[in-house]
């Protein structure tokens, strides 16, 4: 633990040490790049928020669908199994950016309800849905490799009870299972919000894309690039740093109690 | 190779509706075949350099300097946890905005272009993570055999080298292979900073032809495959380095 005991305390000013590089450079602009930044910060936070809020969205649909999916994985019936053995594996497989792309390009922009009104469906919600599908697709994985790693004599000794399949698995497996899923999916959950920001690529108005629009309408002055990236990376990290530390902490005890 | 296919295709598109471009039209072809290349030097590049990167931290981390110590992680820490894309754009823009421009006779290029600093981003983000995987895998490596070694007269750096290295590297395998199929995916993240790999040659073909779900299959198919390949050879690897009688 004490590895990491410096970092939180040294990236706050490494934050800081670009602005006055810069100011030195443009010598009558004192400080003109960090004032801006300053100025921007709330636009920029504006736009996190909008990765958070994809983030856990896309995080909740992954984890419902991943389920689904992992159990389908796991069934005795190759109608259910090919399948889903199938969807895993090509979203596993294909970089999120990809992903993105389809779903931006293949989903239509436009939805009519039954009612017959059209509504229009925001790039955002595209977006989420296009994090959500690598996400579901590596906790299936994790759900059928969690089932497979307990024991077999659980299973076994379930069947000498007399348990059915179904009360198998959520009586005695599935529980088992949690625990060793927790991690990963913290894990993935880190991930998923690191990944966020490629929404801006398609026009999403979220922190990547506010950061270059603030750039932009505040002179797109080449002094701001560093400052202003760094101001971002040092929001995220704020954001997942705790996390994975925890994620960390989590792994380790539960290797240790198994 | 296009003569042949051409025809089967441009039927393909007459009868169907399908277009699959790059395999009838020779100017798309050219773009899809140099989009490959590009993405395949571009993905061996990176996975080099963090390859590299990899066995050096490892190599910092496992010495008794504490402030070199305290670095390695500083740099682990600060690039996994913030967004990859963001990471390629500072190097991009804001460190490629820095770096001194070359005279090309009549006008200036940069030092680095999109191509070098998206191998230098993403190597140096994939390092990160092999950083840790190489050290979990010399700490993995018995504590009796590296004292076999010393007392066999090997310096600290012969240990390191000869002994250590070669068995860490057989214990963090697998490992690695996530790791380097995920680098390959994230190669297209260079896309962002326009490199002409394949999502970005074949991005351009679809703004020309209006055949995204062609286009799209074909760029999901090509890292299908691609990670298929990757993962056969790397399983090919861990059998040919298995060591009879040790580990598993």
């Amino acid at each position: 633990m004490n590895r990491l005991g410096p970092i939180a305390a040294i990236v706050p000013p490494a934050l800081l040490w670009s602005a006055p590089a810069i100011a030195q450079q443009t010598g009558e602009l004192r400080e003109s790049a960090f004032a801006t930044l300053v100025i921007w910060m709330p636009f920029i936070f504006e736009g996190f928020v909008l990765n958070l809020l994809m983030s856990v969205l896309a995080m909740a649909l992954a984890t419902i669908t991943g389920v689904i999916l992992g159990f389908m994985q796991i069934s005795p019936s190759a109608i259910l199994r090919v399948p889903a053995r199938l969807v895993t594996h090509l979203f596993r497989n294909s970089p999120w950016i990809v992903i993105l792309f389809a779903i931006m390009f293949l989903v239509p922009f436009q939805v009519t309800l039954p009612g017959g009104d059209t509504v229009l469906v925001p790039a955002w919600i595209k977006a989420t849905i296009g994090f959500a599908l690598p996400v579901m697709a590596n906790i299936s994985e994790i759900l059928r490799g969690a089932v497979m790693s307990i024991p077999s004599g659980q299973w076994e000794s379930a069947e000498s009870l007399a348990f059915t399949r179904g009360q198998t698995l959520r009586h005695i497996i599935l529980p088992q299972c949690i625990r060793r899923m927790l991690p990963p999916w913290m894990n993935w959950y880190a991930l998923l919000t690191l990944m966020t920001p490629i929404a801006a690529v398609l026009g999403v108005n979220e922190a990547l894309g506010n950061t270059q629009a603030a750039m932009e309408a505040a002179g797109a002055r080449p002094e701001f690039l560093v400052p202003f990236y760094l101001f971002l990376m040092g929001i995220f990290f704020a954001f997942i740093y705790p996390i994975s530390i925890f994620t960390r902490r989590l792994e380790r005890r539960f290797a240790a109690v198994t | 190779m296009l003569d042949l296919i051409a025809p089967f295709f441009e039927r393909l598109y007459e009868t169907t509706g399908l277009n699959f471009s790059p395999f009838y039209d020779q100017y798309d072809w050219n773009r899809f075949v140099e989009g490959m290349w590009i993405s395949l030097k571009l993905i061996a590049c990176i996975i080099a350099v963090s390859l590299v990167i990899g066995v050096l931290g490892a190599a910092a981390q496992s010495s008794k300097n504490r402030p070199l110590r305290w670095l390695v992680a500083i740099y682990i820490e600060s690039f996994r946890n913030t967004p990859p894309i963001v990471q390629l754009l500072f190097f991009y823009f804001a460190l490629g905005a820095i770096t001194p421009q070359v005279d090309m006779g009549g006008w200036y290029e940069p030092v680095i272009g999109s191509f070098g600093w998206s191998v230098i981003a993403l190597g140096i983000f994939g390092g990160s993570y092999n950083v840790e995987i190489f050290r979990s895998g010399i700490e993995a490596v018995p504590e009796t055999t590296v004292e076999a070694a010393e007392s066999l007269g090997f310096s600290g750096l012969k240990t390191f080298i000869y002994v250590t290295l070669p068995l860490a590297f057989r214990i963090c395998l697998p490992a690695l292979t996530n790791n380097i199929i995920s680098l390959a995916k994230t190669s297209s993240l260079a896309y962002v900073i326009a490199v002409p790999e394949i999502t970005y040659t074949l991005n351009g073909i679809w703004s020309d032809n209006v055949n995204v779900p062609e286009m799209m299959i074909l760029l999901f198919l090509y890292y299908i495959v691609l990670v298929a390949i990757i993962a056969r050879a790397m399983a090919m690897l861990e059998r040919r380095l298995a060591l009879p009688g040790y580990g598993q």
